[in-house]
C-alpha cells in the first residue's frame, strides 16, 4: 500500500505543476493563432463498486493526459482494492503517445505492476484508436523486467440510446507467452473480461452507470487459480461514475 | 489629451444609453483642426447580461457588441484601442480595403498584438461603403463579445432609401471559457453533439426505410468513422441579436408601409443560421457590404463573417419575428421587428436538424478519396444502379463550382428539401430526382442534406447563384492561375488545416501584385468552411458572368467545390483563414501573399 502512496504521490507530483500552471490561466494554451496547444484531462473510466459472490471491492480504471495533436504523454492507474482486505490489483504506466494516422496513436512507456505480487516492471509499446465502427481499441504489448512478453487487448463501444443514456460493452483480453508460474499467469490466453455499462450522463464530465463485469481466467491460468483454491471466474454487479476533469 | 479623455467618457455614455434602446449609435465630437474622425476604443473585460444570466465578457467600447461605427466613404478616421486586459489583444475590421499593417491580424502584414495598458492607433481611409464588422483577432476574444458592426454611408448616399435603418448583430454566446470549449472539442470531438444518432433513432429510421436500408445506411457511416449529425461543433450557445437573448427580444420598431434596412452581420464565433421573418419577405440588397441586385426571398442561410443588407417592407400593424436558426437546430436567435415598444410576435417551432448524406462527403466529385465508398448509398438504400444513375443527372461537377446551393443541385429547381420529402422519405433518390418536384407538398418533417433548411415549399431561400452585384466587375481579365485550397479536418482529432499543413507549419500562398487568380476550394471534410480572406473582395463564380458578387467571405459546403476570383491589388501578405473560429483556432488558416507593386512594375520594363 505505501508503494502504491508514493506511486500516486509521485503520479500527482508530475501533473499537478502542469494542471496548476494550465487550470488558473489557460485549459488550452494558445499563442494569437493556433499551433501547439497544450492540453490536459483526468479520465476516470471506472470508479465503481463491484459487489460479487466473492465479496465487494472497488476498482478504478483512470488515466491523466496532458499534450498536443501530435503527442500526448498518459498517465494511467487501475486497479481492485477489495472492502476490508488488502490490495488486490495495482498497475500504473506512464506511456508516450504519438499520432500515427488519422484515427491511431502508438505508444511506449513503462508499466508497473504494484500487486498481484510479485512486483513487476515492464516496458509497454502498444496503440490505440478507433477502429472502424467508432470501436476504441488499445493494444499493447509488455516485456517484463524478467524478460516476460505479455500482451492486452480492450475494445469498447459507446452505445447511445438516447442523448443522454449510453450503453457500453467492453471486452479485455489477455495474453502471455510463457507461464510466470509465481504471479498465477499461463501462457496462452490468460483471461478474459467482458463488462456491460449502462451510463446516464448528466454532464459528459460525469455520468453514474450500473453494469456487470464477467472476468474468466482461462486455460492454465484457471487451473493455477484452482491450485490456490480460488475461483477462475467471477460474476460482479458493479455501480460507479465515470468522470473527466 | 484631455479631448481623448473626455471622448471616451462620452462614448462609453452613448454606448451604454443606446444599449439601453438596443441601437448603438456612436456620434463622437471632431476635432475642429483634424481632417480625420477620431475614436477611442477601450478593450476591457466585463459581465453581460443574456435573458437575466450574467456572463463574463470581453468586450471593445464598454458594450457586447461594440459600438456600431457609423462611418462616411472617403473620410480618413483614427482608431485609438487601449488595451485594459491583462492578456494581449487586436482589433480586426472584417472587410475593409486598407493598408496591411491596419488590418488588425496579430503575426501579419507587421501588426503586432497590442499588450496590456497600450493603446494602438488605427488609422485609415475609407475606400468603400456598406455594413461590415470588427472584431478581435486574438485567443479566441472574438467568443466573449468583441465584436461590432461598422456602417460606412456611401459619398453620394444610399441608393435605395430607407425609412428606417437598423444594424442586427447576430452572435452565439457560450458561458464556457472559449479556451475550455476548445480543450473539450480536442478531447471528444463530439463533446457538444447533443444530437448524436441513437438507438431509438434506428429504430424510427428503421420503420421509415426499412432495415436494410437503415443498416446499409449506419454501416457506410460506422466504416468511415464519421458522424452524419455533426453540424455544428460547439452547442451549449445562446444566440443572440444586439447582445440580447430571446427573452430580453431585442425590437425594431417601424410605422406600417415603411421601408426598413436591416444591416445583418454574423458575427457568430461558430454558428451558421437560417434566418427569416415569418409573413415578411427580405429583399436581398447588398451581400458583404457590396450591393447587389435586389432578390427577394423568404429566407437565407448566413454564413460566419457574412453580411447582408436586407429591406423589408412590413404593411399590418403587428410585430414580425425576426427569426434566426443555427442549422443544428440548437437554439435560436430572435428579435422583434414592431409598430410599438413592448410587442411580441408569434415564436415559429424549430424546423428539422438536418442529417448529412454521402453527397456531403464529397462523394459527388474527385475532393476526396472514395475508396470504400459506396455509390449506392446515397439515396438512402437506394438501389445501386438508381442511385449512379441519378448522380450523374445531378451534374454534381457543375455544381461544385458554379452554384454552392445543395438546393440548387444543377438547376434551380432541384430544391433539396423537397428531395428529402418527396424522394428520400419514399427510400429512393430517383423519386427525388424530377424537374418539377411537388410545390403543393406538405411541409418536409425531416431534412437531409447540409443544405436543407426545410424551406417551406413555395418559399424561396436565397442560393449564392442569386446573388448578381449591381456593377459591373472591374477586372475583365481570365484568371491566369488557379490555385487549390483544400479543406482539410480530422474531426476525431479535432484537427483542421488548410491544404494539409495547419498555420505555423504552413506554405504561404503567393501571387503576384495585379495577379488575377482563381481560387478552387476543395472542402474533404464534412462540415461547412466560410473562407474569409483579409484585405480583399474576391469574386463569386456562381455563374453570374461579368456581374459575379464580390465576397469577403465564401461559404464552401460540405464535401463540395466552390470557385471564387481574385484581382490581387492589395500588396502584403494577408490572413487566409476558415471564420469558424475553433477551426481557425486549430490551424485551419495561412498566408496569402500578394507581391509589392514595385516587382510587378519592374516586370512590365
Amino acid at each position: 500500500m505505501s508503494r502504491l502512496v508514493s506511486l500516486a504521490a509521485a503520479a500527482l507530483s508530475l501533473a499537478l505543476p502542469l494542471s496548476a500552471a494550465t487550470m488558473s490561466a489557460a485549459r488550452a494554451q494558445s499563442p494569437d493563432h493556433g499551433h501547439a496547444h497544450l492540453i490536459w484531462f483526468v479520465e476516470a473510466e471506472q470508479f465503481e463498486l463491484r459487489h460479487s459472490a466473492h465479496g465487494e471491492s472497488f476498482a478504478w480504471d483512470v488515466h491523466a493526459w496532458i499534450g498536443t495533436d501530435d503527442w500526448k504523454l498518459l498517465l494511467k492507474s487501475e486497479g481492485a482494492l477489495p472492502t476490508g482486505g488488502p490490495l488486490e490489483e495495482a498497475e500504473a504506466q506512464l506511456v508516450y503517445s504519438w499520432r500515427v494516422s488519422d484515427f491511431w496513436d502508438a505508444y511506449a512507456g513503462l508499466r508497473y505492476d504494484h500487486r498481484p505480487a510479485p512486483e513487476r516492471g515492464f516496458a509497454a509499446f502498444g496503440m490505440s484508436g478507433m477502429a472502424p465502427w467508432f470501436i476504441e481499441v488499445d493494444a499493447t504489448a509488455f516485456v517484463s523486467h524478467k524478460g516476460e512478453i505479455s500482451a492486452r487487448v480492450e475494445a469498447e463501444y459507446d452505445l447511445y440510446i438516447t442523448q443522454n443514456l449510453v450503453l457500453q460493452p467492453l471486452v479485455e483480453v489477455n495474453l502471455s507467452a510463457q507461464n510466470v508460474r509465481e504471479r498465477g499467469i499461463g501462457a496462452g490466453i490468460s483471461d478474459v473480461e467482458l463488462g456491460l455499462r449502462l451510463r446516464y450522463e448528466i454532464e459528459r464530465e460525469f455520468a453514474p452507470y450500473v453494469g456487470v463485469s464477467w472476468e474468466r481466467k482461462l486455460f492454465r491460468t484457471a487451473s493455477y487459480a484452482r491450485d490456490e483454491g480460488e475461483s477462475s471466474g467471477e460474476l460482479a454487479l458493479v455501480a460507479g461514475v465515470r468522470f473527466r476533469f | 489629451m484631455d479631448t481623448i479623455l473626455n471622448r471616451r467618457t462620452a462614448l462609453k455614455l452613448a454606448a451604454g444609453a443606446a444599449g439601453a434602446a438596443g441601437i448603438y449609435a456612436v456620434y463622437p465630437g471632431r476635432r475642429a483642426f483634424a481632417a480625420a474622425s477620431e475614436y477611442n476604443l477601450a478593450v476591457e473585460k466585463g459581465r453581460i447580461t443574456v435573458d437575466g444570466i450574467s456572463s463574463r465578457a470581453k468586450m471593445m467600447g464598454g458594450s457586447v457588441p461594440a459600438p456600431t461605427l457609423r462611418w462616411r466613404e472617403g473620410e480618413e478616421v483614427v482608431i485609438y484601442a487601449t488595451n485594459r486586459m491583462d492578456e494581449p489583444t487586436s482589433i480586426h475590421w472584417h472587410g475593409l480595403l486598407l493598408v496591411g499593417v491596419m488590418d488588425g491580424a496579430p503575426g501579419f502584414n507587421g501588426y503586432v498584438a497590442i499588450q496590456p495598458g497600450e493603446t494602438y492607433t488605427y488609422r485609415f481611409r475609407l475606400r468603400q461603403s456598406g455594413t461590415y464588422w470588427y472584431h478581435s483577432h486574438s485567443a479566441m476574444q472574438e467568443q466573449m463579445g468583441m465584436y461590432g458592426a461598422i456602417v460606412i454611408a456611401p459619398k453620394n448616399g444610399e441608393k435605395a432609401a430607407a425609412d428606417r435603418d437598423y444594424v442586427v448583430v447576430l452572435s452565439d454566446h457560450t458561458r464556457e471559457d472559449p479556451r475550455r470549449v476548445f480543450a473539450n472539442l480536442k478531447a471528444d470531438p463530439g463533446y457538444y453533439n447533443r444530437g448524436k444518432r441513437t438507438l431509438m433513432d434506428f429504430f424510427r429510421d428503421t420503420k421509415r426505410d426499412g432495415l436494410d436500408a437503415t443498416l446499409k445506411d449506419r454501416q457506410d457511416w460506422a466504416e468511415m468513422r464519421m458522424d452524419p449529425t455533426d453540424l455544428a461543433d460547439v452547442t451549449g450557445y445562446a444566440f443572440l441579436v444586439n447582445g440580447k437573448g430571446p427573452e430580453d427580444n431585442w425590437t425594431a420598431l417601424f410605422a406600417p408601409g415603411e421601408r426598413v434596412r436591416l444591416r445583418i452581420v454574423n458575427a457568430s464565433a461558430m454558428s451558421f443560421f437560417d434566418v427569416r421573418i415569418p409573413g415578411l419577405p427580405m429583399t436581398i440588397m447588398a451581400a458583404d457590404g457590396q450591393d447587389v441586385q435586389p432578390v427577394r426571398v423568404d429566407e437565407f442561410r448566413f454564413g460566419v463573417g457574412e453580411t447582408y443588407d436586407v429591406m423589408v417592407m412590413p404593411r399590418e400593424d403587428r410585430a414580425y419575428t425576426f427569426f434566426a436558426e443555427p442549422i443544428d437546430r440548437s437554439g435560436y436567435a430572435r428579435a422583434t421587428l414592431a409598430p410599438r415598444a413592448g410587442m411580441a410576435g408569434e415564436i415559429p417551432a424549430l424546423r428539422p436538424r438536418t442529417v448529412l448524406t454521402m453527397a456531403d462527403m464529397g462523394m459527388a466529385h474527385g475532393g476526396m478519396d472514395h475508396g470504400g465508398m459506396d455509390h449506392s448509398s446515397m439515396g438512402h438504400g437506394a438501389p445501386a444502379d438508381a442511385g449512379k444513375a441519378d448522380h450523374s443527372t445531378m451534374d454534381h461537377s457543375k455544381m461544385g463550382h458554379d452554384k454552392m446551393d445543395h438546393s440548387k443541385m444543377g438547376h434551380d429547381k432541384m430544391d433539396h428539401s423537397k428531395m428529402g420529402h418527396g424522394g428520400m422519405q419514399q427510400g429512393g433518390m430517383q423519386h427525388a430526382m424530377p424537374a418539377s418536384p411537388s410545390k403543393s407538398s406538405t411541409p418536409p418533417d425531416r431534412a437531409v442534406g447540409w443544405g436543407d433548411a426545410g424551406t417551406r415549399p413555395g418559399e424561396k431561400a436565397l442560393a449564392y447563384a442569386d446573388l448578381r452585384s449591381a456593377r459591373k466587375n472591374d477586372d475583365a481579365r481570365a484568371p491566369t492561375q488557379e490555385i487549390e485550397v483544400r479543406l482539410n479536418g480530422i474531426m476525431e482529432r479535432y484537427m483542421w488545416n488548410i491544404n494539409g499543413r495547419p498555420f505555423g507549419h504552413d506554405e504561404a500562398i503567393r501571387v503576384k501584385y495585379g495577379e488575377r487568380v482563381r481560387i478552387r476550394y476543395v472542402n474533404t471534410t464534412m462540415m461547412a468552411h466560410p473562407m474569409h480572406l483579409h484585405g480583399m473582395f474576391v469574386e463569386l463564380e456562381n455563374g453570374q458572368g461579368e456581374r459575379m458578387p464580390r465576397k469577403h467571405v465564401t461559404i464552401v459546403p460540405p464535401g463540395q467545390e466552390v470557385s471564387v476570383i481574385l484581382t490581387a491589388d492589395e500588396p502584403g501578405e494577408w490572413p487566409f483563414h476558415c471564420h469558424l473560429l475553433y477551426h481557425m483556432e486549430a490551424g485551419m488558416m495561412t498566408r496569402f501573399v500578394v507581391g509589392p507593386k514595385e516587382e510587378r512594375k519592374a516586370e512590365a520594363k
